[in-house]
């Protein structure tokens, strides 16, 4: 077992409460993505479980073990930061192997070396095991100072936007890496970013932060169709989910004390006007070669949404607009009816 | 207001040809984006239209003068680079101003200006507040509004959104298209990733070691890539390439893939049995149980609307865009079948697209 469980923990820095009573589990095997802006706690939530920061208040264990005091080294957790550290004088093999030769492990060569061989190539690097680690792109050194982690198999992975520093298409291909290895060593990670994508694509839960505390976790799915506030809303979906004051477009009835609606793509059904009646104009198709944004306008609120690959829609159209089961908002921003979720 | 026209511009390094010869025409108004991987000349092309770097040989001409001898300060560019450097002692109204009080600008002009700036990105209601004190989305439009109160003809930036986080990086992707609508100032803009390439340009250039790949619209690239370079470093995911070892003739609406006859547009050349690569975006490609061509899940990364599944097959690794409602799980079997009329075909060996009823569709008309 090496699940994580935060009770209550609250993190101050002077003034500035970092991490606000925060109650979170990680099960054992279970890849939970921490997802806020800049400042939300998510980094010091994970500095907390590694034990680089002392709670104000509040226990953290792992394993059913309360760790709240213990060092760091004896937590059994890596850590992976966004800026790679390697130690430069050494090749690349010697980088990955290093954690397994501290005299705390004193494992075989041969299965130091297994390990090594195994973790270099799910992460293609296997090439450049005898390269300097200064040899090495940018993204080549991140994927050594993850695979440095991996060597290690600790009770708890901490990664703090690992993928960060990296391309965009190598970012693509080490998101999916990422995930299987997870399943295949049926490891515990709790993962820090503000991207979006890499929590949908990576994670079995999403847990969203704002100003230190735990807004909302659940499944990646859960939190796109069911967000408990306007803020969770906001925080998944591309193109963002549309937000205006109810009344804007016919709705079908939504829930009473309903301010503010929120709408994504799944939740308009806009056509072509054919009677003269429309609700919004076509200002522009922008396309974004695998998708492409339909931008409306409906008086001075502007809409987009993701276009139909074949769609006939062009610039200056009128088109009805209809929502379909929308997300409905009180005047505090909260959820109202998960009927319609 | 300008064009600027590049006609054979050569740059050497010693031995290295970091630009081979490249045209270029960007019209008055026009958001040009040169893209391409590290090393592939496009920050050395912007860095000879901003007079920074002298050709080796060729021509750079502005608005129809020719300005390739002449020092960057005599162009009237504004060259951009990190979007976000700010002097946080100062305010917003003197932040803007800094590059007018450089100039010295009198004092009553600079207060037009820079209030005209400020409606223009709508800060103007921030004018007095200190740096500090601001949201990172209008410290942003600060910056912008530095970039832009001096109103040169031309705008070059490189990179300017490279290390923000991709939060910020949409919401000012958007930002920039906006105020290039509202102004309609030249820009030239140099970057490696294709997502904002193809958010703001009306022009790409694609460029691969020197060489421009590709110069044509957004879609146009995207539909009708001339390489496999060019088909792959566009699209997220990038185009799917099946191996298919066949010949061609001309006129043949059907192409066998190890044993499954597939639809392809129709093919405009002959070509002897050779290697070839079939071109298949992501979102091309149905799940169809029915299908001859099969596969196994191997992960299925979720989107909210869509999700990319990929698949393994025995052509190799595919991705796929479906709707997010289709459930799929690791290790199913599943059938495939590609959207027959944009799919695009490439001789392996040089990478050159091959001439079809769907490449030629677009070039003429």
């Amino acid at each position: 077992m090496a699940d994580v469980a935060l009770k209550s923990v609250t993190k101050r820095f002077g003034e500035t409460v970092a991490v606000d009573a925060m109650d979170l589990t990680v099960a054992d095997g279970e890849f939970v993505v921490l997802l806020g802006p800049t400042g939300a706690g998510k980094t010091t939530t994970l500095r907390l479980v590694a034990g680089l920061e002392r709670p104000d208040s509040g226990s953290v264990s792992i394993a059913g073990r309360d760790v709240t005091r213990v060092e760091p080294a004896a937590r059994d957790v890596t850590f992976v930061f966004q800026q790679y550290s390697l130690y430069p004088h050494l090749s690349v093999r010697e980088n990955l192997a290093f954690p397994l030769r501290s005299p705390a492990r004193r494992l075989p060569a041969a299965e130091i070396k297994e390990r090594v061989d195994k973790v270099s190539e799910i992460l293609g690097i296997a090439s450049k095991l005898d390269n300097r680690a200064t040899r090495l792109s940018g993204g080549e050194m991140q994927r050594v100072a993850i695979g440095r982690a991996l060597v290690r198999r600790p009770a708890v992975y901490l990664m703090d936007e690992p993928l960060s520093s990296l391309d965009a298409k190598l970012r693509a291909d080490l998101r999916l890496e990422l995930k299987h290895i997870q399943h295949n060593l049926g490891a515990t990670i709790l993962y820090v970013t503000h991207d979006q994508i890499e929590a949908m694509t990576m994670a079995s839960r999403i847990g969203i932060l704002n100003e230190g505390r735990l807004i909302q976790i659940g499944t990646p799915r859960e939190i796109y169709e069911s967000p408990r506030s306007l803020y969770v809303a906001a925080r998944l979906g591309q193109p963002s989910i549309n937000v205006f004051p109810a009344g804007l477009l016919p709705d079908g009835g939504v829930p009473a004390g309903t301010r503010t609606i929120g709408a994504r793509t799944e939740h308009f059904r806009i056509a072509k006007s054919l009677n003269g009646k429309a609700q919004a104009k076509v200002d522009w198709i922008e396309h974004l070669g695998d998708q492409s944004h339909l931008h409306l306008s409906v008086g001075e609120h502007k809409l987009v949404t993701l276009a139909d690959p074949h769609t006939e829609l062009k610039s200056g159209d009128a088109v009805t607009v209809e929502l379909v089961s929308p997300l409905c908002f009180d005047a505090a921003g909260e959820r109202i009816g998960g009927g319609h979720a | 207001m300008a064009e600027i026209r590049v006609e054979s511009l050569r740059k050497q390094f010693g031995d290295f040809v970091a630009v081979k010869d490249s045209d270029l025409t960007v019209a008055n108004g026009e958001f040009f984006v040169m893209l391409g991987p590290s090393g592939c000349g496009k920050t050395t092309t912007l860095r000879m239209i901003a007079g920074l770097e002298l050709p080796t040989s060729g021509r750079i001409l502005l608005d129809g003068e020719d300005v390739t001898f002449k020092r960057a300060a005599e162009r009237d560019i504004a060259f951009v680079f990190q979007l976000f450097a700010l002097y946080s002692h100062m305010n917003v109204r003197k932040n803007i101003a800094f590059p007018l009080v450089c100039q010295g600008m009198p004092r009553a002009d600079i207060k037009a200006r820079v209030e005209e700036t400020a409606r223009l990105l709508r800060i103007d209601h921030i004018l007095d507040r200190s740096i500090s004190g601001l949201a990172g989305g209008d410290r942003q439009r600060v910056a912008l509004g530095r970039a832009i109160v001096r109103r040169p003809k031309v705008f070059l930036m490189d990179e300017p959104l490279g290390t923000l986080d991709t939060e910020f990086r949409d919401l000012m992707v958007r930002e920039l298209r906006e105020l290039h609508n509202r102004i309609g100032a030249t820009t030239v803009y140099v970057t490696h990733d294709q997502l904002e390439a193809m958010a703001m340009a009306d022009k790409i250039a694609v460029m691969n070691r020197g060489v421009v790949e590709q110069f044509a619209t957004p879609q146009e690239i995207y539909d009708r890539p001339v390489s496999m370079f060019v088909a792959e470093f566009i699209g997220s995911p990038p185009m799917n390439f099946l191996p298919v070892h066949s010949s061609l003739a001309k006129g043949a609406k059907t192409l066998r893939v190890n044993g499954a006859m597939i639809d392809v547009p129709e093919v405009r050349e002959e070509l002897a049995e050779t290697e070839l690569a079939l071109g298949v975006r992501p979102e091309h490609i149905r799940l169809d149980d029915s299908s001859a061509l099969r596969g196994s899940v191997f992960g299925a990364e979720y989107l909210g609307t869509t999700q990319i599944v990929t698949i393994t097959t025995e052509h190799g690794p595919l991705k796929a865009r479906v709707p997010a409602a289709v459930r799929v799980a690791d290790g199913d079997t599943v059938g495939l079948t590609f959207r027959g009329d944009r799919l695009s075909l490439f001789e392996k060996a040089s990478g050159r697209a091959i001439d079809t009823a769907r490449r030629l569709g677009g070039a003429h008309g």
